[in-house]
Parts: structure tokens; sequence; C-alpha cells
């Protein structure tokens, strides 16, 4: 593996700019994500958080600009050593076949074998501690296909904790979360931050972005985008904006917390 | 305490799980062996096993040439045939992520049987006809690829249709030969149509392919078990999933254009057999891969042999013979597991 550059950031992007067809989701904007931070994507439906965390991700090319992922474009990357690099979880789970929950987190160490290694007791202990991690011990031999929706949600979330990378990109990783474990997890990916991990991910919940997060984007659905820190970012003027919908800032017990009228 | 006993009891399982698998392995290589065995012996000549191992050695007689020069092609044409489809229907299943799809499905056997019927239709010799239907299976694969692939989509969804479509295409063009052609030929097309495998002599190059293409697969397995948990995943942990769908495409439709041309398009074993391992063994490609390739191999060689003792000297479409066998074994399995 290509070892990245020690001072580098986790994670860059210099004028970006993406498209999709012919609408610019995001005019340019630059970001740096290093070791030990929290990016939060916020914006309305069909702003394209989800285009920017692919693009971020390597998944697609940006339509103008550069992303580099520890130092490095994702050109020089074999996708093999980036995939230990940095872990994607999709915003949804497409399950069409039956599998046990471990074998389903036991994909997440497929970066970390040979073409020709097979999954050892070694992989199974990292499988399993993922498990306890999102509090699904002892479902290790259900099939996925009858699990909640919530549940299956915990199974993607450990699948991407064995892939133990630097870098996590989650897209709504609190899809079918009851309140308890939106908390669990956030906490969990706030801990791995503060562990020197780098975390970016969308959410829909400002005041859990509140809570969470060191820097915002936030892309208000017609190109434009606002990048800072969390209280730069996080005002009741620029959501309103962005959401469509007038909000009013409060703070409770020295939280901020925003309200829709 | 309680996180070492549950470690020691996960690894009591997959010790359990490993034991299971040689369990079947040794099984179904036992299975595949009598099966073939009873393929030499049972037929319309009554001929002793002895007799049998005396022909393979390579001895004379008129009981020595037939089973050299008849049952033998026979039984490894059918038994490979099996392997081909029900591997190839393994393919077809990830490639598409539908645990509905069967290697017909993207109109491979439509385009081979449209070749062999236009064979038969001119009253071609055998090779001719085995030619026109692989040239037919090759010509409906890249017809399919590139209308499918025309904007550089390459959907599921939309390869899916594109099959479909193309498939219904070669359906009614089989259809119009069928009404069109002469009452002698009629009846040599459907046999085609049915699955046939009494024209066989040459096997080995087929016994090749299957070998070949298991071997080709095989170190790509555990990408394909990433590439059924979903795209988005397979390609954020580093499979280049443009590259891996085209190889299954490619060898999944020439698994079976060499099925079909060998036996015609014998039906449900490409579908039925990737779904009774996956019920008995569970979903990984490593394993699903050569377990499937060897139990279509038994179910079709012993469809065919029953097809063509049950009711000697007549012989019946192998294709009846692999619904019969077939679909009662998999309604048994399905409902053993409910979901």
């Amino acid at each position: 593996m290509t070892p990245p550059a020690v001072a580098a950031p986790l994670l860059e992007a210099d004028r970006l700019a993406l498209r999709a067809g012919e609408r610019w989701l995001c005019c340019e904007f630059s970001l740096k994500l290093a070791k030990g931070e929290c990016l939060v994507l916020l914006g309305p439906n069909g702003a394209g958080k989800t285009t920017l965390l692919h693009t971020l991700a390597g998944l697609r090319e940006p339509s103008v600009g550069s992303v580099r992922l520890g130092g490095l474009p994702y050109t020089e990357w074999s996708a093999l050593d980036a995939a230990q690099f940095r872990g994607v979880l999709p915003q949804q789970q497409p399950d069409h076949f039956a599998a046990s929950v471990l074998e389903a987190v036991l994909i997440g160490r497929h970066p970390h074998l040979g073409r020709w290694g097979w999954e050892g007791s070694d992989d199974q202990r990292i499988a399993r501690a993922a498990l306890a991690d999102v509090g699904l011990t002892g479902f290790e031999l259900r099939d996925i296909l009858t699990l909640s929706g919530g549940e299956r949600q915990r199974v993607a979330v450990a699948a991407l904790l064995a892939q133990a990378p630097q870098l996590f990109l989650l897209d709504e990783p609190l899809n079918h979360l009851d309140l308890r474990y939106q908390i669990a997890v956030l906490t969990l990916f706030r801990q791995l931050a503060d562990q020197g991990r780098g975390v970016v991910m969308v959410l829909h919940d400002i005041n859990l972005a509140a809570r969470f997060a060191d820097h915002i984007i936030l892309l208000d659905g017609q190109g434009g985008v606002i990048a800072g820190d969390r209280d730069t970012v996080l005002q009741a003027e620029c959501l309103s904006h962005a959401f469509g919908h007038p909000l009013r800032r409060f703070e409770v017990e020295g939280r901020v917390t925003f309200l829709p009228d | 305490m309680e996180a070492a006993a549950l470690h020691m009891d996960g690894d009591c399982l997959m010790a359990g799980r490993r034991r299971r698998l040689l369990l079947v392995a040794v099984v179904l290589v036992l299975v595949a062996g009598l099966t073939l065995a009873w393929a030499l012996i049972a037929g319309s000549l009554a001929i002793a096993p002895a007799e049998v191992l005396a022909a393979l050695g390579g001895a004379d007689g008129m009981s020595a040439s037939v089973v050299r020069e008849l049952r033998l092609p026979r039984a490894v044409a059918t038994f490979v045939c099996g392997g081909l489809l029900a591997l190839a229907g393994a393919l077809m299943q990830v490639l598409l992520r539908n645990p509905l799809a069967d290697p017909y499905i993207l109109g491979i056997s439509g385009g081979a049987a449209v070749g062999a019927l236009t064979g038969i239709s001119l009253g071609a010799a055998s090779i001719w006809i085995d030619g026109g239907a692989f040239a037919g299976a090759l010509i409906a694969m890249l017809l399919v690829f590139g209308l499918a692939h025309g904007d550089g989509s390459w959907t599921q969804t939309r390869l899916l249709l594109t099959g479909v479509i193309v498939a219904a295409g070669c359906g009614a063009a089989v259809t119009l030969m069928l009404a069109l052609a002469p009452d002698t030929r009629v009846q040599s097309m459907l046999f085609w149509l049915m699955g046939d495998a009494s024209g066989v002599s040459n096997p080995w190059p087929a016994l090749g392919v299957l070998l070949i293409g298991l071997f080709a697969v095989w170190p790509f397995a555990r990408d394909l078990n990433v590439l059924a948990r979903g795209e988005m995943t397979a390609h954020a942990l580093g499979v280049s999933v443009k590259r891996l769908r085209l190889g299954l495409y490619v060898l999944a439709s020439l698994l079976t254009a060499v099925a079909v041309t060998q036996v015609g398009s014998v039906g449900f074993v490409g579908l039925i057999v990737p779904h009774l391992v996956r019920l008995a063994l569970g979903n990984d490609q490593r394993i699903l891969l050569p377990t499937a390739a060897l139990a279509g191999g038994i179910l079709l060689t012993v469809a065919d042999t029953l097809a063509r003792t049950v009711m000697a000297p007549q012989q019946l479409p192998v294709g009846v013979l692999t619904a019969l066998i077939g679909v009662p074994v998999f309604l048994f399995l399905l409902a053993r597991h409910p979901r």
C-alpha cells in the first residue's frame, strides 16, 4: 500500500463543483478534513448531498476540480488500497439474497484479504466486535432477510466498522434507526473521530448535526454552498434559506437547537 | 467470560460448517460417480458393470462399442452441460442480482434456437446445426450487450429488459419457423427445442470449457459475494464492478452457448440447481459455484438416463424430466426453509 504522506489531511477537495445533467448542484468550493474531524453535509432533498459524498468517496468523477484522499488523487490509489483507507455506508441496503448476519459483516473484510484468502479467526473476531458495537451480539447466525430495517442498517454499519478504514463516509447513517440507536451510532462515529479517524456524513437532523459535527457543508439546492465551522454555518438565516422553511434558534441547557416555525 | 464463550461457540459453528461442507463435497462426488456409472450401464441393451469396465479399458465387441461410442459421449455431454447450465445460472443470478434469473433470460438460448432451426429447416448436416446454434447464441449475446451498453450506462435493469426483449423476438422467430417448416422437419425442430443429447459424439471440448470457466471464475468468487451485497458497496470495497460484470456476462453467455449447442435448450437446470445449492449450503459463491456445477451435472445426467430408459425404446425430451425431478425437490426444500 502507498503510505499516505504523514501530514496530509485524510480528505481534500479543491475548487470542487458538481453537475447532475444540466443542473449545477454546487458551485466551486474547497474542503479539508484532518484526522479527528467530523464533517456533516446538510441540505434539502435533491440538493446533491449523496452526489457530493460519492464524489468525495471516489465513486464518481468531479465535474470540476479535484479530490485527494490521504494526499493522493484517487487515480493513484488502487481500488483495494483505497478501500482499506476509506469506507462508504450506502444510503440503501439492497439485499436480494439471503446471508447470515456474520457473513454480511465479514464482507467488510474483503479489501484486507488477498485474492485467495479466506476469512480467518482474526476477521471473525473483528466482525464480532463490530456487531457488539452496534448492539447485535447474538444475531450472528440470523438471516439478514429476516431482520427489521433498523437492524439491517446496523448490520451495514457493522460491516463498515469491520472494514476498519481511516475515513468513514456515511450516507444517511440514521436511516431506519430508532432514537436510541441514532444517538448510539453517532456517538460511536464521534468516538472514532476522536481516536484520529475522519468522518463525513449526510444527515437530515440539524440538531444532531449541531451536536456531533466539527464542520458543516450546507447545500441550498440551487448551487449555493456554505462551508465552514459548525457555529459559522448553523445560523437560522442560512438554514431557513437552504431548507425553504423558517427556522428559529434556541439554546436549551447550553445546547443549540433549531425548531421549524 | 461470556464473550469468550461466544467466541468458542462461533469457532465450533465454523468447524461444524466446514465438516458439513466436506461431507457434502464427498457425497456429491460419490453421487456423480454413481450417476455416470448408471448412465453407462442402463439402456435398452443390458450391459453388465464388468463389461462396461472392460469397454472403458478398450475391449472389443458390440456392447463395448455401444458403451464407448453411444453411452459414454452422451453421459459426459449431459453431465458437462448440466454443469455448464447450473454454473451459468448461478453467475446470471449474481450478475442481475435477481434470484429468478436463469441462463436463458438474456436471449442466449433464443438466439441459439433461431440458428439451429435455420440449420434444420435448410436440411443442413448436424455439424452445421451445431454451428448455427453457437453462432446464433453469440449473435444474441453481442446484440443484447450492444443494445444494453449503447449509452455506456449498463445498468442491470437495462440489461435485463434488453435481454428479455431479444429473447421474445427470438421466440417469435422460432414460432414462425415452426409454422412454416414442412412436417418432416418439425419433429426434429421440436426435439432440439426441448433438449436432446442423443446426437452428441464429442463432448470433450465442452468439458474443457466447463473446467476452464470454473477455474477462471473461482478466484473472483469472493468479489461475487461482495457484488451480491450491492453495486455501490462492491465499488466502495475495491471491486472493479464494471470489469467484473462484463466478465460475468461474457463467461455466463459462453457457457450457456456451449451447453445449448450440445444439448439444446434444456430448461430448469440453470434456474433450480443454484437455488437448491443456496438453500442447502448458503450463498457463498466460493462454495456455491463448484457445487452447483457438480449438482447440475448430476441432475441432467439422471434426467437424461431416465429419459432414454423409462419408456425405451421411445426417448422422452430431457427437459421434461429435469422439470419433473427438479420441481418437487425444489418445492420440498423451499417448504423446509420457511422465510
